[in-house]
């Protein structure tokens, strides 16, 4: 009955639709408006040309400045600092580039809108001016390409010898972290190693990685370089911190990384915000299947004090399931063992 | 040589009349050699495209404004991709973005546009009698249908079209195990992509050979009109890129069916490793882009091109700067082709290669910077007339001015870090690229119009039309750039899962409450459209009273365009409003010798050697004549 009362309201409304477009057509021939150059029509143009430009004005000032805290996420990375300047110079630069040029674009139609009494002017070029708007965006964009340029080179450098190493992980549909432990170097892995029961593909005949330890989320010191590690193991996925303004795709078959400083602990930011259930989060910004939405992973950001306390609490792969040492060789077999009775003690 | 040419060409000419009265309906419409015809073929498909990405855009935003919506009543539609709840199926989102994407890349504003204008205004505004291969021109257009039959298979079988994102990056894209899509719907995308590269291949030799080769008497390179430079310059472009991508998509084939690992390395999958490895997912990625950013200009120089025309014609005023919108036309189609890795910032390719790409992306942004000057002081103490084509004209401008600066942040890979991949990123493609070239693509229709079937669109329409859709795309895409400086990633079928996305749904419903009446704004054109077609108001022989050659055609040209001589071209394309002429505008086929009152300086003396030209001419002609 719905569909029926409707339907019958969409055929009526589009039949009086109709019935105005054919009226205002038959008005216009006898009128014969539709043989002038510009008929009445090309005033109202003209006008909602400049409401345009007043109207969405107004929205985007008072928009951009009333959601200000709510887009304008806070920054917790040292490097984010600088590149959040950078966005805002930008932002200020093509602002004013933006506003004159839709200024101008909007009100000349208003302004020389057709009159059949003037002629426009012949002006077919200016080679003054057209230098003039070559070499001003360009020694403008130079500007930012080169404080851009210097940012970026800093960010990509190779990461300080102290850096804290995080490796992460990324599969259908979620992150896995593993430390490295002690030794603060991860051990190999092969994928073809992975197993149930060794998600990462860890190579336990490495010495290396007898203390690497996972962790369900990432655990990272304040004011210490801290290097993610990040490789992926079926198909593309990109680690994103949006807080650190970290962002790398994690590759099947080509470790990637980013290295960065983070400047406030979780505790500080949840003041900060007056929020105490705040996270820093990981997202995933590469398509990567059905799960894409959902692949989150929390960053922790501590104290270096606690940190060092978390790191020592940590067990390792092979503390967690001795089997995983069961088919070594007994050189490693021996070290794997000694981890063993350590975490006895 | 030059005699001997024009000799040959009218015995062509000759032979070409006599057929068309054989015409029956399959040659005139289906199998047609005409290009009006075939320029209107790209464009009634590419509308039709245009209806379906559009309305699979809308059952996107449904899902991300209306997140609990009930979508059960669009199950008749959908069938197993609304689940049990009653929402949108996840992996059914993913198709659906993927196919809105490779529908309007490829099939709406690449076919759309360009096969569309550059086959229906090559021949017209250069003055020739058809394409140089008519044969050729007719199969682009059949290879473009296969094309499309393919992909709109794809649409409805089990598996759902691919869904990897219009990009299909592999490993997604090559892996069945990955993403249902990856499977028979990949194939078809793949197989329905070959065809499509092969039409876009097909059109562009012609279009290239024809420009060279087939302007009348006259029409140098430094008198044709900007419509063609873009079109010329587009098919070069799609010319030296389309290739890489049918490279590229032949060894996602070869990865996906027989076994190599070209983009495939160190995967475990489905409870398993796959045998492959060496191979480079980044390989890809620079081989998709090496077509993919040339793809952008592909797109948006065909619209920058009509926009030339359809604001110098409606300003009264000669474009600005011909020559400067040239040269940065030469610009961009160089620059286009050595900035792809600047969509790869932070792929993992070497940051040493990511700071090359940004300075060289920066640059490209200058060229464009001209074009926006160039547009405002056209305008500038012009005598304007809105008419609809006018109207999308400038809110192509406007587009290509908001899209582009956001270009600058998205080029600068420090900022690009943050922004890489979010609705930022949306909102700037979609502006500049998309809503830009779809404007380009409305102004053309409703500017040539007259000339494809002889009667004239409804003016008022026409305005509501723009003005909805122009608020529209704004009220879309501007609130996209906070969501995206917010950091929403983009790709997302809900934004629940994470606490600094948990926001915004507000803003989200209004995107798609705006989407919705957008879309449905285009259906007043699409009545406009038909209806004027059989209805609509005859047109006179020039109705925008323009320079350019088309309209010295009959109102309905046949098979040949004009029925006698071609004829000769004096003038460049934009003399309008000269000071001391008569009219306010002088066609390009009014010598200077008939012009001495409004004559430039230099221009006077050109007047002595047209006069040769002339006797030169019909010498031949004479010859010609005698010879019956």
């Amino acid at each position: 009955m719905y569909g029926f009362l409707i339907g019958v309201g969409v055929l009526l409304l589009l039949s009086i639709i109709w019935m105005v477009y054919r009226i205002q057509t038959l008005v216009s021939v006898v009128k014969g408006s539709d043989k002038k150059v510009a008929s009445g029509s090309n005033k109202i143009n003209a006008i909602l040309f400049v409401l345009f430009l007043v109207g969405t004005g107004i929205l985007m000032f008072w928009y951009s400045i009333k959601e200000f805290d709510n887009y304008q996420l806070p920054v917790a990375s040292e490097h984010g600092v600088i590149t959040d300047q950078l966005f805002w110079v930008t932002m200020a630069v093509t602002g004013v580039v933006f506003l004159i040029t839709h200024i101008l674009l909007f009100v000349f139609p208003y302004k020389y809108q057709y009159k059949e009494n003037r002629k426009a002017s012949f002006y077919p070029d200016n080679n003054k001016l057209e230098v003039i708007w070559t070499a001003v965006p360009g020694v403008v964009l130079a500007g930012l390409v080169l404080t851009g340029w210097m940012a970026w080179s800093d960010i990509t450098a190779p990461a300080p010898e102290n850096a804290h190493v995080v490796e992460i992980m990324g599969y259908q549909f979620a992150w896995d972290v593993r430390y490295p432990g002690k030794d603060n170097v991860l051990g190999d892995y092969d994928y073809r190693l992975i197993t149930a029961s060794n998600s990462h593909g860890v190579d336990f005949t490495d010495k290396n990685a007898i203390d690497d330890f996972p962790s369900p989320k990432v655990v990272i010191p304040k004011g210490e370089p801290v290097l993610f590690k990040i490789r992926a193991r079926d198909v593309l996925h990109s680690v994103f911190a949006p807080h650190m303004r970290l962002k790398m795709d994690a590759v099947p078959g080509m470790p990637t990384r980013f290295w960065f400083v983070p400047t406030k602990t979780t505790e500080e930011m949840r003041a900060e915000l007056n929020n105490p259930e705040f996270e820093y989060e990981i997202a995933c910004t590469e398509i990567c299947g059905r799960g894409h939405f959902s692949m989150k992973k929390v960053i922790e950001v501590v104290e270096p004090e606690a940190y060092q306390k978390w790191l020592a609490e940590q067990k390792s792969f092979i503390q967690q399931n001795p089997s995983l040492a069961e088919n070594l060789p007994a050189e490693m077999k021996e070290l794997a063992d000694i981890q063993l009775s350590e975490s006895k003690k | 040589m030059a005699t001997a040419s024009v000799a040959n060409h009218d015995v062509h000419a000759h032979d070409h009349h006599d057929h068309e009265h054989h015409d029956n309906f399959i040659t005139k419409y289906i199998f047609t050699q005409d290009h009006k015809m075939i320029g209107k073929q790209f464009l009634v498909t590419g509308i039709f495209w245009a209806i379906i990405g559009g309305f699979l855009s809308i059952l996107f935003r449904l899902q991300l404004g209306f997140p609990e919506m009930n979508l059960e009543w669009l199950r008749p539609l959908l069938g197993g991709w609304i689940t049990e709840t009653g929402a949108l199926d996840p992996t059914f989102y993913l198709a659906l973005v993927t196919m809105h994407g490779t529908i309007m890349v490829f099939f709406v504003l690449t076919a759309g546009l360009s096969g569309t204008f550059s086959n229906f205004l090559i021949p017209l505004q250069i003055g020739a009698r058809d394409m140089a291969s008519g044969f050729m021109n007719m199969l682009s257009y059949w290879f473009f249908f296969l094309s499309s039959v393919i992909m709109f298979i794809s649409l409805f079988i089990k598996t759902g079209p691919a869904g990897g994102g219009w990009v299909v990056y592999p490993p997604l894209s090559a892996l069945e195990q990955a993403i249902p899509g990856s499977g028979l719907g990949m194939t078809l995308w793949l197989i329905a992509m070959t065809f499509f590269i092969a039409s876009s291949l097909l059109g562009g030799i012609n279009y290239i050979t024809t420009v060279i080769n087939l302007r009348t008497k006259g029409m140098s390179f430094s008198r044709l009109p900007l419509t063609i430079w873009a079109f010329f310059l587009t098919a070069v472009i799609g010319l030296l890129s389309f290739p890489v991508l049918f490279a590229a998509a032949l060894l996602l084939v070869f990865d996906r069916s027989f076994g190599t690992s070209f983009y495939l390395s160190d995967i475990y999958i489905g409870g398993e490793a796959l045998p492959n490895t060496g191979g480079s997912p980044v390989l890809y990625q620079h081989l998709f882009w090496f077509l993919g950013h040339p793809e952008v200009y592909i797109v948006l120089l065909p619209a920058l091109g009509i926009t030339s025309e359809v604001i110098a014609t409606n300003s009264r005023k000669p474009i600005f700067g011909y020559k400067a919108m040239i040269i940065s036309m030469l610009g961009i189609t160089i620059l286009s082709f050595i900035v792809w890795a600047h969509h790869m910032f932070v792929s993992g390719m070497n940051p040493f290669l990511g700071s090359i790409f940004m300075f060289l992306t920066l640059i490209i942004a200058v060229p464009s910077a001209v074009k926006v000057f160039n547009y405002l002081t056209t305008l500038w103490r012009g005598n304007l007339i809105f008419t609809p084509a006018m109207l999308f004209s400038i809110g192509l401008v406007s587009f290509f001015i908001s899209g582009g600066l956001t270009g600058i942040f998205l080029g600068n890979s420090a900022i690009d870090i943050q922004l890489h991949d979010t609705y930022f990123v949306v909102a700037h493609f979609h502006l500049v690229m998309g809503s830009a070239s779809f404007f380009g693509l409305l102004a053309g229709v409703y500017h040539w119009f007259p000339k494809m079937f002889g009667r004239m669109m409804d003016a008022r329409l026409g305005y509501v039309h723009f003005w909805l859709t122009f608020v529209g795309v704004y009220m879309v895409f501007f609130p996209m750039h906070y969501i995206g400086i917010a950091g929403f990633p983009r790709r997302y079928y809900s934004w629940t899962n994470f606490e600094f996305t948990n926001m915004y749904t507000d803003l989200n419903m209004f995107v798609s409450v705006a989407a919705i009446i957008t879309f449905a704004a285009q259906f007043i054109f699409l009545f406009n459209f038909f209806y004027s077609m059989y209805r609509g108001r005859k047109a006179t022989l020039n109705p925008w009273r323009s320079t350019t050659l088309e309209w010295t055609t009959p109102i309905n040209p046949g098979h040949g365009n004009w029925p006698g001589e071609i004829p000769t071209v004096y003038r460049w394309p934009y003399d309008y409003s000269k000071p001391g002429a008569v009219e306010d505008f002088i066609p390009q086929t009014v010598p200077y010798s008939q012009t001495p009152e409004s004559n430039l300086p230099h221009e006077q003396e050109l007047v002595k050697l047209e006069e040769e030209i002339m006797k030169e001419e019909s010498e031949v002609l004479v010859a010609n004549e005698n010879k019956h």
